[in-house]
């Protein structure tokens, strides 16, 4: 048990700090909120300099492109991306962090060489259709009929949370060929130009238009278009999650860390800090964010180890989400009638609140308990899957 | 970077579990609640025959292995409801302050609550007594030895824990600074308290979990309720958080050069990188022991709340343990002028 880097990861995190520092203050001004054809644009601008200097794929094995790091040099990367302000993944996150490893696994050689290296070099965006407004959590109940008719499926339903579905070039999309449950399911890549699809924006809560209902009305897909077998959908769905490595939220997690800092300066400022039941609360979230540190290098140090995904993700999303949204609500109350305003205000002494970037967070705290796997079927997971409990429905 | 627990460490966990499994069973150490010796001296010599003391005492005096060993000891001693001072005995001998410490031919005991009742536990039993701070607040750390007298002490009638006898004192004698290694007692003794509730988080957890399993109600076991699986989902929650908060304050006692490269990247001093490891360990395995021996008293239903079901001991250890080195509120509201 220790948590001394070794020569080889403190190389390969020097490198990184001299390219980050060398390369982030060339970057243009990212995009306006929304403005989804420029933020493609900067994403993909982004990528292409991580490709150039070997650093697109660090979580890709070498025979699919990427780098081949190991767990370990795949969290230093994340650590170091986010301690030094660099892009998140961007517009194309289901791309390089899901299909892209999905085709890897269980794609053809002529898939491989059509569709892995414009992820990598950021030419394509990738979205994903898999829940629809009637398959959720019970996601293999899903609906989206695929029919065949000769080397084309025919494909009609509807799809829902296809994030960046408008900048898209393709869309890993799950269809039902078969039986009703997990076996009547396949993988299907849908090109997003294709006669028949229709792209609704969906608001959210934060006002934010990066989501999308996605309409198909006799969209033809190309058989080749199909990664495994047909009916044999769900498991390849299931083997992409075994390419998470305990780095899932990390950048998340150290984005909370800094905000949490920046709060107590505001809170500081504000001459808040004398009140006993904000220094605990502050104090609680920095003990609790440092746990989930540690936590996640425990995750990552038996994912390096073992090969295995950890389970510890479900523990670690349970834990995390909730502080997120403590935190969001502590910034709230100390911003007070700040926190009522999104564009950007100062306080009496004229340094910035911060109280957008705030508001921001907190609005997406709240989608933390829910995305991904709600915090009430984590609890099941957790329950079932590591502690034993009996599972009936 | 490996943060996984090692082969050693598990082989160390299990050898404690082989002691107590044959020497210090609930069942016999049950056998001395309400007594004003919660463990006799045999039982004591047991745990100092098995190097519980000397683990960072180096070779041939003790095992020579690091505060990331001694964790991994003290949360099984926490498990295994050991009573005793274990904590003040484990830093007098890791310090060579009282002879005898590391065999566990005697008892020594530390008192650092920052309360203004001087309650000190176990004290018919201790040759010393350790006076600490916690990491909320700086005081000087100090040695009674021997320890404070019998008379002018009263004995407590009804201590919260049966297994931990308490004595009310008017006033604490000054005894002797100890200044050289006062802030390591301070930092080891938070830790292995730290430990010891994360065992306490722990075995609850299994407890509740295992009857979740067997009691049947409406025809199925209870676990197969979903309000009762996520009692149990949380548990697992705060005790995994809580031991990693433990386990990465104990790899940073043990490896300053790390210590060191977090302190120059956050812009910190060491001891402050140190300090916030600690106090926020602290405050999370104190609340997972508080809060897993309430929810494991809540999935056993009635029989939790009976005498005989050890789960109250867990909580009332875990309460006696919350109110040494510094308190959730206390640390909690030091830990934010570090953030």
């Amino acid at each position: 048990m220790d948590l001394r880097y070794t020569a080889s990861e403190l190389t390969f995190r020097d490198e990184l700090r001299v390219w980050l520092g060398s390369t982030l203050p060339k970057l243009p001004a990212p995009p306006p909120a929304d403005d989804w054809p420029a933020r493609r644009r900067f994403d993909a601008h982004w990528q292409r300099l991580l490709f150039d200097s070997g650093y697109a794929g660090v979580d890709w094995p070498i025979d699919g492109g990427g780098r081949g790091s190991s767990p370990i040099e795949q969290l230093i990367f994340k650590e170091e991306c986010e301690r030094a302000g660099a892009p998140y993944v961007g517009v194309n996150f289901v791309g390089l962090l899901h299909a892209g490893p999905t085709v890897i696994a269980e794609g053809t050689v002529a898939q491989k060489e059509r569709y892995l290296a414009p992820i990598l070099r950021g030419d394509d965006v990738w979205c994903q259709g898999f829940s629809e407004p009637d398959a959720g959590s019970d996601l293999a109940s899903l609906r989206t009929r695929a029919v065949r008719d000769g080397d084309h499926y025919i494909v009609s339903g509807s799809k829902i949370w296809t994030s960046h579905a408008e900048v898209a070039d393709h869309c890993e999309l799950l269809v039902r060929t078969g039986d009703d449950g997990h076996r009547g399911i396949t993988w299907l890549i849908m090109p997003m130009d294709a006669d028949g699809i229709e792209i609704r924006p969906l608001r959210t809560i934060a006002g934010s238009t990066e989501f999308a209902e996605l309409f198909l009305d006799e969209v033809r897909i190309p058989v080749e278009n199909r990664v495994g077998d047909e009916n044999d959908g769900w498991r390849v769905t299931m083997v992409t999650l075994s390419f998470e490595r305990g780095t899932a939220f990390v950048g998340e997690l150290l984005e909370s860390m800094r905000l949490l800092g920046a709060l107590h300066q505001v809170a500081d400022g504000l001459g808040l800090m004398d009140d006993l039941g904000l220094q605990r609360r502050i104090g609680h979230l920095t003990a609790a964010f440092d746990a989930l540190w540690a936590l996640t290098k425990r995750n990552v140090s038996e994912a390096a180890q073992s090969g295995i995904p950890g389970i510890g993700g479900s523990v670690f999303k349970l834990s995390f989400s909730e502080h997120a949204q403590a935190l969001g609500d502590l910034a709230m109350e100390i911003l007070d009638r700040a926190a009522l305003s999104g564009d950007p205000l100062c306080g009496p002494d004229g340094t910035a609140l911060g109280n957008e970037a705030h508001l921001h967070a907190w609005f997406k705290s709240i989608s933390l308990t829910i995305a991904a796997g709600t915090s009430q079927v984590q609890r099941n997971i957790v329950a079932e899957r590591i502690l034993g409990l009996p599972k009936v429905r | 970077m490996d943060f996984r627990i090692t082969d050693d460490q598990k082989e160390l966990a299990d050898g404690i579990r082989t002691v107590v499994a044959g020497r210090l069973s609930l069942e016999h150490l049950r056998m001395n609640e309400g007594a004003e010796a919660a463990i006799s001296a045999k039982d004591w010599s047991v745990l100092g025959q098995t190097g519980v003391f000397s683990l960072t005492l180096p070779e041939p005096e003790g095992t020579g292995l690091g505060m990331a060993d001694a964790v991994v000891v003290f949360e099984e001693l926490g498990r295994a409801l050991i009573p005793g001072p274990l904590v003040g005995t484990f830093l007098a001998a890791s310090a060579g302050l009282v002879d005898g410490s590391a065999e566990g031919a005697v008892q020594v005991g530390v008192h650092s609550s920052g309360s203004d009742q001087i309650l000190v536990a176990h004290l018919s039993s201790l040759q010393a007594l350790l006076v600490l701070s916690g990491y909320h607040r700086t005081t000087t750390a100090r040695i009674l030895t021997p320890a404070p007298s019998l008379e002018g002490a009263t004995r407590i009638a009804a201590p919260l824990c049966p297994l931990t006898p308490l004595w009310h004192l008017p006033s604490l004698p000054a005894g002797d600074p100890i200044a050289d290694v006062g802030s390591r007692l301070v930092r080891d003794g938070s830790l292995l308290t730290a430990a010891l509730q994360v065992g306490h988080a722990a075995e609850t957890l299994d407890l509740a979990v295992a009857y979740a399993k067997q009691r049947q109600q409406f025809g199925q076991p209870i676990g197969s309720f979903q309000a009762v699986k996520h009692i149990c989902a949380d548990m697992l929650v705060r005790a995994e958080v809580a031991r990693s908060a433990v386990h990465a304050a104990a790899c940073l006692a043990d490896e300053p050069d790390v210590v060191a490269s977090e302190a120059a990247g956050g812009g910190r001093s060491a001891e402050q990188v140190m300090a916030r490891a600690v106090m926020g360990a602290k405050v999370l395995a104190d609340e997972a022991a508080l809060a897993n021996a309430r929810a494991a008293i809540q999935v056993y239903g009635g029989m939790g709340f009976t005498w005989d079901v050890p789960l109250h001991l867990h909580l009332k250890r875990a309460r006696v343990l919350a109110t040494t080195f510094g308190t959730v509120g206390q640390l909690s509201a030091a830990l934010s002028a570090l953030t």
